[in-house]
C-alpha cells in the first residue's frame, strides 16, 4: 500500500483550503476587531500572550522537528549516540528558567490587567455612564432602560462614545451575556445583579449572544447591539416611547414563559422590574441570598470574593448591603430569625 | 390498570417518536440476541462466567476495560459525528434543539469518563503489576468491584437513551438548569446515578494502585527507581483519592435537591446554585490532570525505549508530575472567570494554572532531551508520541492564552475553549493512550498490532484532528458559543463549520481503520514469541507474553532504574545470568462472583432511584449490603498454585518462544 | 528472567511463610483502611464547607438557635466519647488475647453506638415535627444531610460490628479477625472526631 503521496496530496489539499478560509474569514474574527476600549484592551492581551506564548513555542517547535529528523536511526548515521546520558544541571536550569520567566511576566502583565478590566470598574469618561438592565430569560433577552423607561427584547440601542453600565441577572437558568465586539463576558445569575462596564467607540451594528447554555432554544438567545451618535440615540428613545406598547405585568409574565421571541419593543415597563426578578427567590423575610464569589475552602479566594462583595450586589438596596457587610466582619446575626443571607 | 402501565411504558418509560432513538433500541435488541445467541451456541456461558465475569486477575480486568472504553469510544465518537452534522449543516434541523443538547451532554460524560477513565484503569491494570514485579494489585477483590462498579454505572448512563430520555443539561450539569425546576425528566437523574455509581469504582481504584504502588514492589525497587509509568498512576491515583470524594458529594448533594426536595443549589430557599459550580471544578479540574498524568508517564516509557536512551531528567520528571497533581487542586476557579468573583480572585486563579504550565514544559523539554544524541526508531508507539509532542505544545499555549483572565472574558464558553480542551484532551489523552495501547499491546495478547494500517490510522486520526479543530480556534474568535445547535449565516461561520465537520468524520474514518486494524492482526495473528516486543527497559519485557497468571514465577529483585535493559547489557557485555532460585508455590486470589452481582444490585438500586421506584431501592439496596456482609464472612479467598504448575506454564511459555 | 529471587522478604512464597505471609497482608490492609479514612476526611470536609457556606441560608424560615436542644446533643456526645473508650479497652482485650473480653467490649460499644443512632434519630423526628425538614431552607439541607451522613456512618459500623462479633465468636482471635478490629476500632475512633467537629461547627457555633 503505497501511503505517503496519498496522505501528502490530501494534507497539501486540506491545509490550502484551511489558508484559504482562515484568510477569507479573518474580517469576521470579531473578537480581534473590538470597537470599544474594552475589547481593545482585550485584543492587546490576546496578541501579547500569543508572543510570549510564541517565545517558547516557535523554537520548541523547531527543535523538535529537528532532533526527531536529526537522531532517527538509521544505518549510517554521524550524530552521537550516548545511551547514559540522563542528567544536566545546567540543561535542567535553563528549562526550568525560560518558563518560570515567561510566567513571570505573564503573570505581572495578567495581575495589572485583571485589575484594570475588572468588569465592575466604571469607565473613565466625561460622561455619565447609561444603565442597561439585562435579563436573561428562558430563551430571549429582556433589556431594559430604567433612566429612559423603555424596553426592549433581543435588542439594544445604545449612544457611542458613553459608557454602559450593564447590570446583568437570570430568571432562571444561569447564562452569560457576550457582545464579543465590545468586550468580554458576565454571568447572568439569577438572585444576582451583576455589572459590566462597556462603551462602543464607533457607530455600528454588532452581534451579542448568550454564552452559558440555558436549555433547549438556548441558539436563540442572540440580539442585535446598535451604536450610533447621541442624537440618533434620543431620537430612537422617543420613537419607541410614541410607537410602541406598554410592557404590561402580564406581558412580562407572557415574556418569562418558556420560548424564543423575535426583536420587541415597549414604550415602559412596570416600576423596579429588573429589581423584582433579581429578588424574587429571597423567602419570607430573608435578604439576598447569593454569595459574590467562590464559595469555596480557599481562603485566598475567600477573602477577595468578601472585598469584592459589593460590587457585585448592586442589585439591592443600601441597607441589605450594610447588612451583608456587618456579616462579613463576624457580626453574624440581626434580629429574630432575619440573617443576612449568604 | 394494564392500559395505564402500557401508557407508561410508551410515554415516559421508553423513548419513543425519534427515528435514530428508534434504530438504536432496534440494534441493541439485536445485539443482545446475537451475543446471547453465540453465547448459548458455542457454549461459552461457563467461561464467560469463570474465565472473565468472577476474574480478580488484573490483566483480564484491563482487558475489559478498554474494551467497554473502544465501546464507549465508539459511542461517544457517533454523538460528535452527529453534532458536527448538524452544525455544518443547522438549516436541515437533522437534530432537533432538544436532541442535539442530549447528545453533546452525553458526548462529554461518555468520552470522559467512560472512555478516557476506564482506558487508563486497563492501562493501569495491566501494565502496573507487571512493572513493578507484583503479581498482582493489592487488593484484587476491589479491583474487580471497581471494574463492575464502572462498568454498571456507565452502562446506567448509557440506558438512558433509549429508556426515560438522556440528560441535556451539559456534561456538568450546572444547577439551576439541572435541578427539577429545570430538568424535570428523568434524564438527569440517570446522569447522577450513572456517573455516582461508576464514580465510587474509580475512587477505590484510585486507592488501590496507591496501596499497590507503595507496598507491593518488587524487593529491592526503591521509589526513585520506578519505572515513569509507574509514577504517574501514582500521581494520578493520588490525585483521585482527594478529588473523588468531592464528586461524590456534589452528585448526592445534587440527587437530595431533586429527591428530596432539598435547597443546596435550587433558585429558592436560600439554595446556591455557584456552590455547585464551584464544587464540580474542584472535582472537575483535577479529574483532566488525572487522565493526562498517565499519559504523560506512557510518552516517557516510549520515549525511552524507541531512542534506545535512559529517560532524561528522571528526578525532574518525578518532581513535575507530583507538582502538577498538586496545583491541579488550585485552579478550578478558572473555569469560571466570568462570574465576576473579583479581581483578587481571578488574579490568585489565574497564576496558580499558569504555573502549571511551568512543570508541563519541563516535561516536553526533557522528552525532547531524551531523543536528542538517541536513535529513534518510528514504531507505531512512537509515532503517537512524536505527533503528541507538537499538538501538545500548541494546547498548553492556547491554556496558557485562556489562563490569562481578562482576556478569558473573551475566550469563556466560545469555540477556542472547545478547540484548546480538544487539542489537549485528544492531541495528550487520547494519543497517549493510543501510543500506551500500541506498546503495550503484544503484552497483553502476545502478537502485535498491523504496522501498515497502523500507519494509515495515524494519519488519519492526526489529519482528521487538526482538520477538525484548527478552524475552531478561529470559530471562537468569530464569536461562536458552544453548545448552539445552529447560526444566523450573516455571522460567517459555515465554512469552517463544515471543514470542521470534515475533519470529524475523517477521524471517525480513522477509528473504523482501528478496528479493521485489530481484526486483521487477528486474522493474520503472528505469535510474538519473545515476550520483548520492542527491547523494553523495564521488568514487564522480562516475562512472556501474554503474561502467565502469576505474573512472575520468581519475584525480581531489583538494582537500577531500567532493571531489564540493564540486565540486558550485562549478559550482552559477557556477564552471566543470574542462577535460578528454585520456584515455590505462588499464593493467589481466588475468583469471586461477589463484585459482579454487588455491581447488578448497585445497578438495580440506581434505577431504582432515577425512577423513585422504592420496590427497587429498597431489593437493590439491601442486595449490596448482603454482598458486602457475605464478602467480610468468607475467608477462603485465596490459593497455591503448586510448582509443577508453574513449571509447565513456564515450559510451555518456554516452548512458544522458540 | 530478570533478577531472580533469592531473598527471603519477598512476598507470598509459600507454606513455609505463612504466618510472616498473613502479617504482610494484613498491613497491606491496614494501610489502605487509613488512605479510605483520607478519603472520607475529604468527604467530610466537603460536606462542612458546604454547611459552612449556607450556615445562615435559613431563607427567613426556623433557625439553628431556635431549634436545637442541647441537652439531647451533649447526651450524643458522651454516649459517643464513651463508645470510643470502651472499643480502646476492646483492642487492649484482644491484645490480652481475651476473647470474651473483647466480644464483650464490642458488645458494650454497639450498645452505646445504638443509643447514640437512637437520640439522633429521635432528635430528627423532633425536628420534623416541629416542622423542620430537609426541605425547609438551604441551611436545613446542610444541617441534615452533614449531621445524617454521620449517622448513617455511625450505623454501617454498627452493622459490620456485629459482623465482626459472629466472626470472633466463631473464629476466636487469629491475625485476620484482630485485623478486622483494628480496623474498626479505627473506624470508629475517626467518628468520633468527626462528631467533635459536627458539634463545635453544627451545634455549638449554631446556637452562640
Amino acid at each position: 500500500m503505497n501511503l505517503k503521496p496519498k496522505i501528502r496530496l490530501l494534507t497539501f489539499a486540506l491545509i490550502m483550503l484551511m489558508a484559504v478560509l482562515l484568510t477569507g474569514c479573518s474580517e469576521q474574527m470579531i473578537v480581534l476587531d473590538p470597537k470599544g476600549p474594552i475589547g481593545e484592551s482585550q485584543k492587546d492581551l490576546i496578541y501579547l500572550s500569543v508572543i510570549l506564548c510564541a517565545i517558547v513555542l516557535v523554537p520548541v517547535l523547531l527543535l523538535t522537528a529537528f532532533i526527531v529528523w536529526r537522531y532517527r536511526d538509521r544505518k549510517d548515521s554521524k550524530a552521537s549516540y550516548k545511551p547514559n546520558w540522563e542528567h544536566s544541571t545546567k540543561l535542567e536550569i535553563i528549562w526550568w528558567g525560560i518558563p518560570i520567566i515567561i510566567i513571570a511576566i505573564l503573570g505581572v502583565i495578567t495581575v495589572k490587567y485583571t485589575y484594570e478590566l475588572e468588569p465592575s470598574k466604571p469607565l473613565v469618561s466625561d460622561k455619565a455612564p447609561l444603565v442597561i438592565e439585562a435579563t436573561s430569560l428562558d430563551w430571549k433577552w429582556l433589556f431594559t432602560y430604567p433612566e429612559e423607561g423603555i424596553s426592549t427584547v433581543n435588542y439594544i440601542q445604545i449612544p457611542k462614545d458613553r459608557p454602559i453600565q450593564f447590570k446583568v441577572t437570570a430568571d432562571q437558568a444561569m447564562n452569560s451575556f457576550w457582545i464579543p465586539q465590545l468586550g468580554g463576558q458576565i454571568y447572568a445569575m439569577s438572585g444576582m445583579a451583576m455589572t459590566l462596564h462597556l462603551q462602543a467607540d464607533e457607530p455600528g451594528l454588532y452581534y451579542g449572544s448568550g454564552a452559558n447554555f440555558t436549555g433547549e432554544l438556548f441558539a436563540k438567545m442572540t440580539f442585535d447591539v446598535k451604536a450610533t451618535s447621541d442624537e440618533e440615540y434620543d431620537a430612537w428613545v422617543k420613537e419607541i416611547k410614541s410607537n410602541y406598547p406598554a410592557l404590561t405585568e402580564d406581558g412580562f409574565k407572557k415574556l418569562t414563559e418558556k420560548g424564543a421571541s423575535n426583536q420587541q419593543f415597549f414604550s415602559s415597563f412596570p416600576e423596579g422590574l429588573f429589581d423584582r426578578v433579581v429578588k424574587q427567590y429571597i423567602g419570607k423575610g430573608g435578604t439576598g441570598h447569593h454569595h459574590g464569589g467562590g464559595s469555596t475552602e480557599a481562603e485566598a479566594s475567600k477573602d477577595a470574593a468578601k472585598a469584592n462583595e459589593h460590587e457585585q450586589h448592586e442589585g439591592m438596596s443600601d441597607k441589605e448591603m450594610s447588612e451583608m457587610e456587618g456579616m462579613d466582619h463576624g457580626a453574624v446575626k440581626t434580629a429574630s430569625g432575619e440573617h443576612a443571607g449568604h | 390498570m394494564f392500559q395505564n402501565f402500557i401508557d407508561f411504558m410508551l410515554n415516559d418509560f421508553f423513548v419513543t417518536g425519534d427515528p435514530l432513538i428508534l434504530g438504536a433500541q432496534v440494534s441493541i435488541a439485536l445485539a443482545s440476541v446475537a451475543v446471547v445467541f453465540v453465547l448459548t451456541y458455542f457454549k461459552k456461558w461457563r467461561w464467560l462466567w469463570t474465565e472473565w465475569l468472577t476474574t480478580v486477575d488484573h490483566k483480564k480486568i484491563g482487558i475489559m476495560y478498554i474494551i467497554a472504553s473502544i465501546l464507549m469510544l465508539f459511542r461517544g465518537g457517533v454523538d460528535a459525528l452527529l453534532i458536527r452534522t448538524q452544525l455544518a449543516l443547522p438549516n436541515l434541523e437533522f437534530l432537533h434543539a432538544d436532541h442535539y443538547n442530549a447528545i453533546f451532554t452525553t458526548h462529554g460524560v461518555i468520552m470522559i469518563l467512560f472512555m478516557a477513565m476506564p482506558l487508563m484503569f486497563g492501562l493501569f491494570n495491566i501494565v502496573v503489576p507487571l512493572q513493578i514485579g507484583a503479581r498482582d494489585v493489592a487488593y484484587p477483590f476491589l479491583n474487580s468491584l471497581s471494574f463492575w462498579l464502572f462498568f454498571f454505572g456507565a452502562m446506567l448512563f448509557n440506558v438512558s437513551f433509549v429508556i426515560g430520555g438522556s440528560p441535556d443539561a451539559g456534561w456538568l450539569a450546572y444547577p439551576p438548569l439541572s435541578e427539577l425546576s429545570g430538568s424535570p425528566g428523568v434524564g438527569q437523574d440517570f446522569y447522577i446515578w450513572g456517573i455516582q455509581i461508576s464514580g465510587i469504582g474509580s475512587l477505590a481504584s484510585g486507592i488501590n494502585f496507591v496501596v499497590t504502588i507503595l507496598k507491593m514492589r518488587a524487593p529491592g525497587m526503591k521509589l526513585m527507581q520506578m519505572p515513569m509509568f509507574t509514577w504517574s498512576v501514582l500521581s494520578s491515583s493520588v490525585t483521585i483519592m482527594f478529588a473523588f470524594p468531592i464528586l461524590t458529594v456534589t452528585l448526592f448533594l445534587l440527587f437530595i435537591d431533586r429527591y428530596l426536595g432539598a435547597h443546596f443549589f435550587t433558585l429558592d430557599g436560600g439554595g446556591n446554585p455557584m456552590m455547585y459550580i464551584n464544587l464540580i471544578w474542584m472535582w472537575g479540574h483535577p479529574e483532566v490532570y488525572i487522565v493526562i498524568l498517565p499519559a504523560f508517564g506512557i510518552f516517557s516509557e516510549i520515549v525511552s525505549t524507541f531512542s534506545k536512551k535512559k529517560l532524561f531528567g528522571y528526578k525532574s520528571m518525578v518532581f513535575a508530575l507530583m507538582s502538577i497533581s498538586f496545583f491541579s487542586f488550585f485552579t478550578w476557579a478558572h473555569h469560571f472567570f466570568t462570574m465576576g468573583s473579583g479581581a483578587n480572585v481571578n488574579a490568585f486563579f489565574a497564576i496558580t494554572t499558569m504555573l502549571i504550565a511551568i512543570p508541563t514544559g519541563v516535561k516536553i523539554f526533557n522528552w525532547l532531551f531524551t531523543m536528542f544524541r538517541g536513535r529513534i526508531t518510528f514504531s507505531q508507539p512512537m509515532l503517537w508520541t512524536i505527533a503528541f509532542i507538537p499538538c501538545f505544545i500548541v494546547g498548553g499555549m492556547t491554556g496558557v492564552m485562556l489562563s490569562v483572565a481578562p482576556a478569558d472574558f473573551q475566550f469563556h464558553n466560545s469555540y477556542f475553549l472547545i478547540a484548546h480542551f480538544h487539542q489537549v484532551l485528544i492531541g495528550g489523552v487520547v494519543f497517549g493512550y493510543f501510543a500506551g495501547l500500541y506498546y503495550w499491546w503484544p503484552k497483553m495478547f502476545g502478537f502485535k498490532l498491523h504496522d501498515g494500517i497502523g500507519k494509515w490510522v495515524f494519519w488519519l486520526w492526526n489529519i482528521g484532528f487538526y482538520v477538525c479543530f484548527m478552524p475552531q480556534y478561529a470559530l471562537g474568535l468569530m464569536g461562536m458559543t458552544r453548545r448552539f445547535n445552529e447560526y444566523n449565516f450573516d455571522m460567517g461561520w459555515q465554512p469552517l463549520n463544515v471543514v470542521s465537520t470534515i475533519g470529524g468524520f475523517i477521524m471517525g474514518l480513522a477509528f473504523l481503520f482501528q478496528v479493521w486494524q485489530i481484526a486483521h492482526s487477528i486474522k493474520f495473528f503472528k505469535k510474538e514469541k519473545s515476550g520483548d516486543a520492542w527491547d523494553g527497559r523495564t521488568l514487564e519485557w522480562s516475562i512472556p507474553s501474554p503474561a502467565p497468571m502469576y505474573n512472575f514465577a520468581r519475584v525480581p529483585v531489583v538494582t537500577s532504574q531500567d532493571e531489564w535493559w540493564e540486565e540486558k547489557q550485562r549478559i550482552a557485555n559477557g556477564g552471566k545470568p543470574k542462577p535460578l532460585a528454585p520456584l515455590e508455590p505462588i499464593h493467589m486470589p481466588k475468583n469471586s462472583a461477589i463484585p459482579f452481582i454487588m455491581s447488578v444490585f448497585f445497578f438495580i438500586a440506581g434505577f431504582g432511584f432515577v425512577w423513585g421506584w422504592t420496590w427497587m431501592i429498597v431489593p437493590g439496596l439491601l442486595g449490596v449490603a448482603i454482598c458486602m456482609i457475605a464478602r467480610s464472612f468468607s475467608y477462603d479467598t485465596d490459593f497455591y498454585i503448586p510448582v509443577d504448575e508453574i513449571e509447565r506454564t513456564e515450559a510451555a511459555a518456554l516452548k512458544g518462544a522458540n | 528472567m530478570a533478577h531472580t529471587a533469592t531473598s527471603s522478604h519477598d512476598k507470598g512464597h509459600g507454606h513455609g511463610h505463612d504466618g510472616h505471609d498473613h502479617h504482610d497482608h494484613e498491613s497491606i490492609k491496614v494501610f489502605g483502611f487509613w488512605l479510605f479514612l483520607i478519603t472520607d476526611v475529604i468527604l467530610f470536609g466537603t460536606l462542612f464547607a458546604t454547611f459552612a457556606v449556607l450556615r445562615l441560608s435559613t431563607d427567613g424560615g426556623p433557625t439553628p438557635d431556635e431549634m436545637f436542644k442541647m441537652p439531647g446533643v451533649i447526651a450524643e456526645t458522651f454516649i459517643l466519647l464513651t463508645s470510643s473508650f470502651t472499643s480502646g479497652i476492646a483492642v487492649l482485650q484482644m491484645h490480652k488475647g481475651n476473647k470474651k473480653g473483647l466480644i464483650g467490649w464490642l458488645a458494650v460499644t454497639a450498645l452505646l453506638g445504638a443509643s447514640f443512632i437512637f437520640l439522633e434519630v429521635y432528635e430528627f423526628i423532633e425536628l420534623v415535627h416541629e416542622g423542620v425538614t430537609i426541605g425547609t431552607s438551604a441551611y436545613w439541607s446542610a444541617f441534615f444531610t452533614l449531621v445524617g451522613t454521620h449517622g448513617l456512618h455511625v450505623s454501617v459500623g454498627l452493622i459490620w460490628m456485629v459482623g465482626l462479633m459472629i466472626q470472633l465468636a466463631r473464629r476466636g482471635i487469629t491475625p485476620v479477625t484482630q485485623r478486622k478490629v483494628n480496623i474498626i476500632s479505627l473506624y470508629w475512633h475517626f467518628l468520633d472526631v468527626v462528631w467533635i467537629f459536627v458539634l463545635t461547627v453544627v451545634y455549638l457555633m449554631g446556637v452562640m
